[in-house]
């Protein structure tokens, strides 16, 4: 297919660009494959903007005589408008626009066009092995091994081919133990903490059915992550009634007859379309310019999105808490494994693991425990919060996860290697992207369509030093310890760097952020120089001494 | 010392509001000043302290098996839950507390014993540190158009108003007086704030006697000459900032608001802020919420609207900045008024001036701005504070709102104001401590009858002297956002308005973010200057050095630095930090560091220097206040060792309940 089909006007002039806290600029519109562009002939100040069709979530027309209005509502929560001039060049525009961002071939992305302006110093897509990983886990325990048994998808269609697991397990086991987990998704080792040995593994449902049924190779496996006398917590996602219907339909829970080493918390994490209602509307009440105080405040609460955030991040706590403090090895999952279940064991590890408090290793706990996971960003975030699609797939589970990261930060200014913009950036490019990262909804299809060859990492890009720059936290102190977040309603709030950020004034906050990046860049200047004329000093003092001599 | 009945209580507990299971054991003192329980054994003897003013309120709870629970509210939000073995000294020492938290004069109060070893000079220093004159000299009155006026030099116009007042230079002695008869309390228009640059003003007032029909002569003449001294503008503006259903209620009983015919060229506005009562229900159903034990996201949310409180914290800031603009963008002057003229007039006065002003947003400044908008033009301190025992109906957080407008603010504008959150807390605190003779009374003249100046301390003297604890780090005198008016967003931006949980939980340090942006950046700051000042010396010596041969003392400095430098890091990583319960009836929120929150108790303890009679109650005192403090810390500090909750009997709570 041809982009130039869909693009039946492919230049406007004299349109007007609004957005909001800007002044309204006159310019051209232009259209192309990928983007809207539009860019301001002023002579003082040239402006242009360049937004992704794909980051397009919703579109709205409105004609006052022969003056067309677009509304667009970004991915990204932004929503600008376009005053365009003629009927039919506005009515043009804005089916191209539709049919552009919503191109239902993954093929026909960006990514897949995009060429990038930079020189690649490390390719992105082979920057965070599993491999890697493993062979910094060899070096402190020899309890575990890498699988291949998943090497062509085909005993979980939603895991990367190499796994972590207990040594004493092998293929044929993992074999069996897959079918009985929904979808294949057998335990495996998603965190291994050093200080007591302690396991954190991840799976989908048992299917165990109304009838019970076990599996010896499932309950050997789980078991052999367990220390002699010591028992497990199976942390299951769901509330126990729901896990109970879930019998109903094949699924089910671990019974503690054939557990008997297990115990099973529940606890209850929201799941898909719940989550994206509540995301829409918390996005609809920032968006209201039109209320009160006491009807901001009650919008805020209803749209129960903080409520969400609590329930994860206690889930998240506890499962720590089970590892760290009760020296016991962690199971979890919920029904598929996928949404939940991630974002409990990420969680777990961005308290107890000071490495996934640093840039680099907050990418590998991204890659490892979501793309490689098998958390199918492509359906869950094919739209964002103004979508009207009645799809049951979209959920911002990957958000809400980015936001917890976000009110741990904000407990923890200094404990973070990464900045705010980190965890904004990782939410725009799941949504819309020039990298083919976060395209596919595992590694299996990624591997099909061929990302790695055909598209740039996000990585590769992220890790050149002038981006790393902007993501650093001038306030970074290495802190070895695990972290223990507060989660009283005190102490979350809303996340105004996603939620208010195009309905707010910026530049204060902004200038705070410079004015502490500056003060601590001034100190380590200082310091530096310190340390050469001490050093110069020394010297010329010990060529003294030796001249004396 | 009559009132204390039992002086000393053994082996009560002290409980942590959030999880019963902290509990601890210790010893509890009734002293003349405080309330003050030490812990029994371990090497640390933590001790509360609470000043009797500070009590707001006292409970005495059902005798359960294990003893009589005692409930102390506290003003600065503390709150404190005490069991008292035996039902009679629970019964001994509530009406004791009920007898101290309620002095029925003024000598009882703490100002009059607190003796922070300074002698008289330094004593008549501190309270010369804010002086009002040389404020109005700064702003750039007496003028052409101001002049200050004696008419109530002797208080003999108005009582409630400072002997020293500037009006209008075409505002004879006659036009005042006539007002002053024509306004409530005889409280007549004033200048509270000159905008040198425009020749704008704000002035206050009480409202107008107008009932449904008075009118009178020299008030709309004192209006006019308010006006004549802006000539620059055509008119002023007359802001009511009390819900017009109030004021019109008023004219009901002789009083009321200005009629826009009678007056010359005013433009008449309301802004509706509520009164005292409904601001002190408000407060209450506030702490309410932060009082819930476990709240749920919902509990909060929901509570917290229906509070109402923080729509008046808005209401307050619109009014503030309605009147901002009015002076700093169209030039016009405004009169200011609500009934009275000491609450809501006090608030919206100073706002308005903090925003206009860049000198309000410096530490000195805003003690100023507080001597001059509430001090000076006699706000009623005793009463809304409750600092003698007086009618609870006149109580209500009239000040504090003000303080929390400028925290706002400040969470708006990070760069704008030199002193730090901490400052504005611990004003807060003063004002109810009265541990110092500012905020004494209700007005400029009972003070000077009261000889506050001869027998108590300045705060103002005291905060300064302490300034670098207060000092926002972000703050740089030629940051743009520290010049000219502050701009800040109106209507609808509801959101910006935030609960402020260091201060309405500010005892709850497990709530707060366990690492302070603030102490951090100061003591990089601290650092810097260090480094700026060996540079200079290593610079020195290394010209020394190329000129001549000596050098010999390097090995020392060399030791010096590196111990600096340690110092740093270690205060910044010493994290300890233990989990809640996470669990669905989650209760505790423990968990900080050591190096955190030494502030609270500097300001009981460290200045207070308390001449106990039991040696052992300073001796040992490590400087903690919150009672959070006391139970929640793990005996090493650090954050790897098992906690309580690691106990078979806890776990077994934490997981049945999941």
């Amino acid at each position: 297919m041809e982009f130039a089909e869909l693009i039946k006007t492919p230049r406007a002039d004299n349109v007007v660009l609004h957005c909001p806290f800007h002044l309204a600029v006159e310019g051209t519109l232009c259209l192309t494959g990928h983007h809207l562009i539009f860019s301001s002939r002023r002579q003082d100040n040239a402006e242009e903007l360049w937004l992704l069709h794909s980051n397009i979530d919703s579109i709205e027309k409105r004609f006052v005589g022969s003056l067309g209005t677009i509304v667009i509502k970004c991915k990204d929560l932004r929503i600008i408008q376009l005053d365009i001039p003629g009927m039919e060049e506005c009515l043009n525009i804005a089916s191209s626009i539709e049919a552009l961002s919503t191109l239902d071939s993954v093929t026909l992305m960006y990514p897949f066009f995009y060429r990038p302006m930079f020189e690649v110093l490390e390719d992105g897509w082979s920057s965070f092995l599993l491999e890697q990983e493993f062979e910094l886990l060899s070096s402190v325990t020899n309890e575990w091994r890498l699988s291949c048994v998943n090497k062509d998808f085909s005993v979980c269609p939603s895991y990367p081919p190499v796994v972590i697991v207990p040594k004493s397990i092998d293929d044929e086991a993992l074999r069996k133990v897959a079918l009985f987990r929904q979808g294949g998704r057998f335990p495996v080792l998603s965190y291994y903490h050093k200080k007591n040995g302690m396991a954190m593994l991840r799976s989908s449902q048992p299917l165990t059915g109304t009838n019970g049924r076990r599996c010896k190779e499932d309950e050997k496996l789980v078991n052999a992550t367990l220390r002699s006398g010591r028992r497990g917590f199976v942390i299951d996602t769901r509330p126990l009634a729901v896990a109970q219907q879930a019998r109903a339909k094949g699924g089910g829970f671990e019974q503690e007859v054939h557990y008997p080493q297990w115990r099973r918390i529940h606890k209850y994490i929201e799941r898909f379309n719940i989550l994206q209602e509540s995301f829409i509307k918390l996005v609809e009440a920032c968006n209201d310019q039109s209320h009160n105080m006491d009807r901001w405040l009650s919008k805020l609460e209803a749209s129960n999105w903080l409520t969400h955030i609590k329930e994860l991040l206690t889930a998240a706590c506890l499962a720590a808490q089970c590892i760290d403090r009760e020296g016991a090895s962690v199971l979890v999952h919920g029904s598929e494994g996928t949404d939940s279940t991630l974002q409990v064991t990420s969680l777990a590890q961005i308290i107890l693991d000071p490495r996934c408090r640093t840039i680099r290793g907050f990418q590998a706990l991204v890659v490892r425990e979501w793309l490689q996971a098998g958390h199918p960003f492509q359906q869950r975030c094919a739209q964002s919060a103004y979508s009207n699609s009645k799809q049951k797939w979209e959920a911002p589970v990957f958000l809400l996860f980015l936001e917890c990261v976000w009110q741990i930060h904000r407990q923890f200014p200094c404990s973070f290697e990464f900045n705010e913009q980190f965890l904004i950036m990782l939410f725009e490019h799941a949504y819309a992207s020039q990298f083919g990262t976060f395209l596919g909804n595992n590694e299996n299809e990624r591997a099909k369509l061929k990302l790695p060859q055909k598209t740039m990492s996000l990585w590769s890009w992220v890790n050149r030093p002038e981006e790393l720059a902007r993501f650093q936290n001038p306030l970074y102190e290495a802190n070895s310890l695990v972290i223990w977040p507060s989660v009283a309603p005190q102490s979350l709030q809303l996340w105004e760097g996603v939620f208010l950020r195009w309905n707010r004034p910026s530049k204060f906050l902004e200038e705070a952020e410079e004015e502490r990046i500056n003060i601590i860049k001034y100190n380590k200047e200082l310091q530096a120089k310190v340390n050469a004329l001490r050093r110069q000093l020394a010297e010329m003092e010990t060529d003294e001494v030796e001249q004396e001599e | 010392m009559e009132h204390i009945r039992m002086p000393k209580v053994e082996n009560v507990r002290l409980l942590d509001r959030l999880s019963s299971r902290r509990a601890v054991v210790g010893t509890l003192y009734l002293t003349a000043t405080h309330v003050i329980f030490v812990e029994n054994g371990s090497e640390t003897r933590k001790e509360t302290w609470v000043l009797h003013s500070q009590i707001s309120s006292i409970e005495k709870q059902a005798t359960t098996a294990t003893g009589c629970p005692l409930l102390i509210r506290c003003k600065n939000f503390q709150v404190i839950q005490l069991v008292i073995p035996q039902e009679r000294d629970c019964h001994d020492v509530y009406i004791s507390l009920i007898r101290l938290a309620r002095p029925v004069k003024y000598e009882e109060l703490y100002c009059f014993s607190f003796n922070p070893k300074l002698d008289k000079e330094e004593r008549e220093q501190g309270w010369k540190l804010v002086d009002l004159k040389e404020e109005y000299n700064r702003m750039g009155v007496p003028n052409n158009y101001w002049q200050i006026s004696d008419v109530n030099r002797d208080y003999g116009v108005c009582d409630s108003y400072p002997t020293e007042v500037y009006v209008p230079k075409s505002a004879t002695a006659h036009i005042i007086v006539g007002s002053s008869k024509f306004r409530s309390r005889r409280r007549f228009p004033a200048l509270s704030y000159y905008c040198k640059g425009n020749n704008a003003s704000i002035c206050r007032s009480s409202q107008p006697l107008s009932g449904f029909s008075a009118r009178c002569l020299e008030d709309e003449q004192m209006l006019q000459a308010i006006r004549k001294a802006n000539p620059g503008s055509d008119f002023i503006y007359v802001v009511d900032t009390r819900p017009k259903l109030n004021a019109m209620a008023n004219r009901a009983a002789g009083k009321g608001y200005e009629n826009e015919d009678n007056y010359s060229n005013i433009k008449f506005q309301f802004i509706g802020i509520e009164n005292i009562h409904v601001m002190r229900n408000s407060l209450q159903k506030m702490l309410e919420v932060c009082e819930l034990k476990s709240p749920s996201m919902s509990d909060f949310l929901w509570g917290l609207e229906n509070s109402g409180w923080l729509k008046h914290i808005k209401a307050i800031m619109d009014a503030g900045i309605f009147i901002a603009k009015a002076v700093a963008e169209e030039g016009v002057s405004v009169l200011v008024h609500c009934s009275d003229g000491w609450d809501r007039t006090a608030q919206v006065c100073s706002v308005a001036s903090l925003l206009l002003d860049p000198y309000y947003r410096n530490m000195k400044g805003f003690m100023v701005l507080i001597e001059k908008d509430w001090v000076s033009f006699g706000h009623k301190f005793n009463h809304r504070y409750g600092n003698l025992d007086g009618d609870p109906k006149e109580i209500s957080p009239v000040i504090d709102q003000f303080i929390e407008c400028v925290w706002q603010l400040m969470e708006q504008f990070p760069c704008a104001f030199e002193f730090n959150e901490r400052f504005l807390i611990h004003i807060q605190h003063h004002v109810y401590s009265c541990q110092f003779g500012n905020f004494l009374c209700n007005s400029q003249k009972e003070r000077r009858e009261l000889k506050i100046k001869e027998r108590t301390y300045s705060l103002w003297a005291h905060l300064w002297k302490n300034r670098a604890d207060y000092l926002n780090p972000l703050y740089r005198p030629d940051h743009s956002q520290t010049q000219g008016p502050l701009h800040p967003q109106i209507a609808p931006c509801n959101f910006l308005y935030k609960f402020w949980s260091g201060m309405y939980n500010r005892f709850e340090k497990g709530l707060h973010p366990r690492q302070s942006v603030t102490d951090y950046l100061m003591a990089v700051k601290e650092e810097t200057q260090q480094l700026e000042e060996e540079l200079e010396v290593l610079q020195e010596r290394l010209a020394n050095l190329q000129k001549s041969q000596s050098g010999n003392n390097k090995v020392k400095s060399k030791q010096q630095d590196r111990s600096k430098q340690f110092g740093l890091y270690t205060s910044n990583n010493s994290l300890a930090n233990t989990p809640q319960e996470y669990s669905n009836d989650l209760k505790s929120f423990p968990s900080r560091s050591p190096s955190q929150g030494d502030e609270d108790s500097a300001l009981i303890l460290t200045q207070d220097n308390l001449k106990s009679s039991d040696p052992d109650l300073s001796a040992n005192s490590d400087q903690e206040s919150g009672v959070e403090d006391l139970s929640c810390r793990s005996p090493s500090g650090g954050g790897c060792l098992p906690s309580e909750d690691s106990g078979k009997d806890s776990d077994e709570a934490v997981f049945l309940a999941g």
